[in-house]
């Protein structure tokens, strides 16, 4: 394999994680919202604490998580860019 | 002060000028202490801002084509982020998102999951690959990367209609409240609002609509934050809002099976003369609908939201603005950052709103009271008299019940400062947040639609040989007619019938999502498969939706996929008529297969040129 399938192999693999990821927090856990919600955080019933707060958070962390992680994966098949494009 | 490059100075110079912001709601505080009416401030307060913008727009004036259309690629991480917040943030979600959950509860909060989630799907499966393939518009991608000038053609109709649903309704925001506070009819007030948001993108495109932006995020976010903390700190429940309301979310649930949660039958509603959009609250503030379709129905419309995000153009191009493609993966995640702020402190402003109204033992109560007393409120009497707000005496007992009493969603977030009894400096600053969350927005779609045109069939399409100074000529020209177009639609006030916000959502969903990621995660992608994708996901989402939509042919809706979510059927078909036409067809060409390739790794040249 070469060195730039290998990089898209990882990269792949990077993408799906953080989809997982998404996908509990955009979705799994509203499917049991009512049941969440017998649960509370900070004194909110969890479900609406989650949609309120929690996710959003979630989102955010993960994205720069994702981001730094690409960064990671760039250089170490050093793909990294050195401003070729000025 | 400010030597070097504009860019390296921008910290400074925003700080400047939210100081200078900060400096100016004081100078209104002690003017309305000296007896200034409240007229008045309403007037400086979007007269001030407004400028400020106009006077940025024009100091980013600029002939040249990448500064026009990507603003020099040269938007540091974070300022972009802010630019992306404002641009994203519209009149609805400032004005309407927090009146949205105070009358829809945990339901109504899906449309939060999902208009936050979709950045991480911008992050992990587009935004850096169109950075790197340096292209001026999403039209520009779909173009060169399936080839052909079709392909690029049913790319810009996807994003004309989901971008054109999309801006009247925030020209009708401008226009609201441009009149409220300017007092001048609504009809001027659209005009008015035009006129603001081209001061803003004429003159340098991209660049001003950008430094703008900066701006405008900045006002909305004061504008939205301040009246949340005082509140919440005036009234004891807490000082930092966003953790401390659990008891008060606890106090609403009590109040609702105190005073009972009763659905009006419309036929009442009729009878009383209740004007049309106002609503009771008739539903649990924080509790889950029973049944696995109320979840379903939560998600798939967290899913439709999600996955419009990612193909909104106008959210798209601004990550084309990055200096680099690791800063525009990093720029996504500020860009969600900034919208989070505002976007987990609309539920607790919902909370803090509904309280104030709600319980007896606050002086700002009104339910359980006489209503001959409620009545003689200055903000309920103004409010009901622009029939923003109506109380029909159902039982015909004197007293207010919790389902006499009715409100217009976007009322909530303009009239809470009132409501909580805070000085009309507070109301003026909301009306310049609304107005700078609006006229962001449009700016930037109205941009995404001329450059569409302007670059995507005119230079690409029409004429090829077209020089610089024509281009940008052209640009301008197709700004100004489209927002006009835009401006004459929402002055006739028929945008109740052009449908919600998510519409715009839902028809970019089912024309260009899958287009976009299989164009980078799926080499095999052929320009006859995506075109045809292209076609079937937007005709059979549009179909649908006439299909299901109670103002068109009102059928029932299949699986409880109603005229907000007609984005799953558009989006389904497109994948799979994407999927078996690229098969059948002749895989692409081996340019074609090593452009993809280029596109996957960040060094490198960028795939179109700077200038093209």
């Amino acid at each position: 394999m070469s060195n730039k399938e290998k990089h898209w192999e990882k990269t792949k693999g990077l993408m799906i994680l953080t989809l997982i990821i998404w996908f509990i927090f955009g979705y799994l856990i509203f499917m049991f919202g009512s049941s969440l919600n017998t649960s509370s955080f900070l004194g909110y019933p969890l479900a609406y604490y989650m949609c309120a707060q929690g996710s959003i958070i979630a989102f955010v962390v993960l994205i720069f998580w994702f981001a730094n992680k690409q960064e990671q994966i760039d250089e170490e098949f050093g793909f990294t860019e050195r401003g070729e494009d000025d | 002060m400010f030597k070097g490059k504009f860019v390296d100075n921008l910290p400074k110079i925003y700080g400047t000028y939210t100081g200078g912001f900060l400096v100016f709601i004081i100078l209104m505080a002690i003017a309305e202490s000296a007896g200034m009416t409240a007229k008045t401030i309403g007037i400086l307060f979007v007269a001030f801002t407004v400028c400020i913008y106009a006077v940025i727009g024009y100091l980013s004036r600029t002939v040249q084509v990448d500064a026009y259309y990507v603003a020099g690629r040269q938007v540091p991480t974070v300022f972009n982020g802010m630019a992306t917040a404002a641009d994203w943030m519209s009149g609805a979600s400032f004005v309407a998102m927090a009146g949205g959950i105070y009358f829809g509860g945990y339901t109504y909060m899906a449309f939060l999951v999902g208009w936050t989630g979709g950045y991480v799907l911008v992050a992990s499966l587009l935004a850096p690959y169109l950075r790197k393939f340096g292209c001026y518009t999403v039209p520009d991608f779909i173009g060169t990367r399936y080839g052909g000038n079709f392909s690029r053609f049913c790319a810009v109709v996807v994003l004309s209609l989901a971008s054109f649903t999309y801006v009247t309704a925030q020209i009708n925001a401008t226009g609201t409240i441009a009149a409220r506070a300017l007092s001048i009819p609504f009809e001027l007030g659209v005009w008015v609002g035009l006129v603001s948001i081209l001061l803003c993108s004429m003159l340098g495109g991209m660049r001003a609509v950008t430094w703008t932006q900066v701006a405008q995020y900045i006002v909305l976010i004061i504008a939205y934050l301040i009246p949340i903390f005082w509140i919440s700190n005036k009234g004891g429940f807490g000082f930092i809002p966003h953790l401390m309301l659990g008891e008060e979310v606890a106090r609403l649930g009590e109040l609702e099976s105190q005073f009972g949660l009763v659905k009006n039958a419309a036929a009442d509603i009729k009878a009383a003369g209740v004007p049309g959009g106002l609503k009771s609250i008739s539903v649990p503030h924080a509790g889950v609908p029973e049944g696995g379709m109320a979840a379903w129905k939560f998600i798939s419309l967290a899913l439709c939201m999600m996955v419009g995000t990612a193909s909104l153009p106008h959210i798209l191009m601004r990550y084309f603005t990055t200096p680099s493609i690791k800063a525009a993966r990093k720029s996504v995640a500020w860009s969600l950052f900034f919208i989070a702020i505002l976007y987990t402190s609309a539920p607790m402003l919902a909370t803090l709103s509904k309280l104030s109204l709600m319980d007896p033992n606050l002086p700002t109560g009104i339910i359980g009271k006489d209503i001959s007393a409620v009545m003689a409120i200055d903000w309920v009497s103004a409010w009901t008299a622009q029939k923003q707000a109506f109380i029909a005496d159902f039982n015909g007992d004197g007293v207010l019940q919790l389902n006499e009493w009715f409100m217009r969603g976007d009322v909530v977030v303009l009239s809470t400062p009132e409501v909580a009894g805070l000085p009309y400096v507070i109301s003026g600053l909301v009306a310049a947040g609304g107005m700078a969350a609006a006229m962001s927005t449009a700016d930037g779609l109205i941009l995404a639609i001329a450059n569409a045109l302007s670059h995507d069939i005119y230079y690409k399409i029409i004429d090829p040989k077209a020089d610089v100074r024509k281009r940008l000529l052209v640009a301008r020209s197709l700004l100004i007619v489209i927002g006009a177009a835009a401006a004459y639609i929402a002055s006739m006030r028929i945008t109740s019938i052009l449908g919600a916000v998510a519409w715009a959502f839902d028809f970019a969903m089912s024309g260009l999502f899958f287009p976009l990621i299989l164009g980078v995660w799926w080499k095999r992608a052929t320009r006859e498969g995506a075109i045809a994708g292209m076609i079937a996901g937007l005709g059979s989402g549009t179909a649908y939706l006439i299909y299901v939509y109670p103002k068109f042919m009102g059928n029932p809706a299949w699986l409880g996929i109603d005229h907000l979510r007609f984005g799953i059927i558009g989006a389904s078909v497109c994948l799979v008529v994407m999927v078996v036409v690229s098969l059948m067809t002749k895989a692409p060409d081996s340019a074609t297969q090593r452009m993809v390739d280029d596109v996957r790794v960040p060094s490198g040249r960028t795939i179109l040129g700077k200038q093209h």
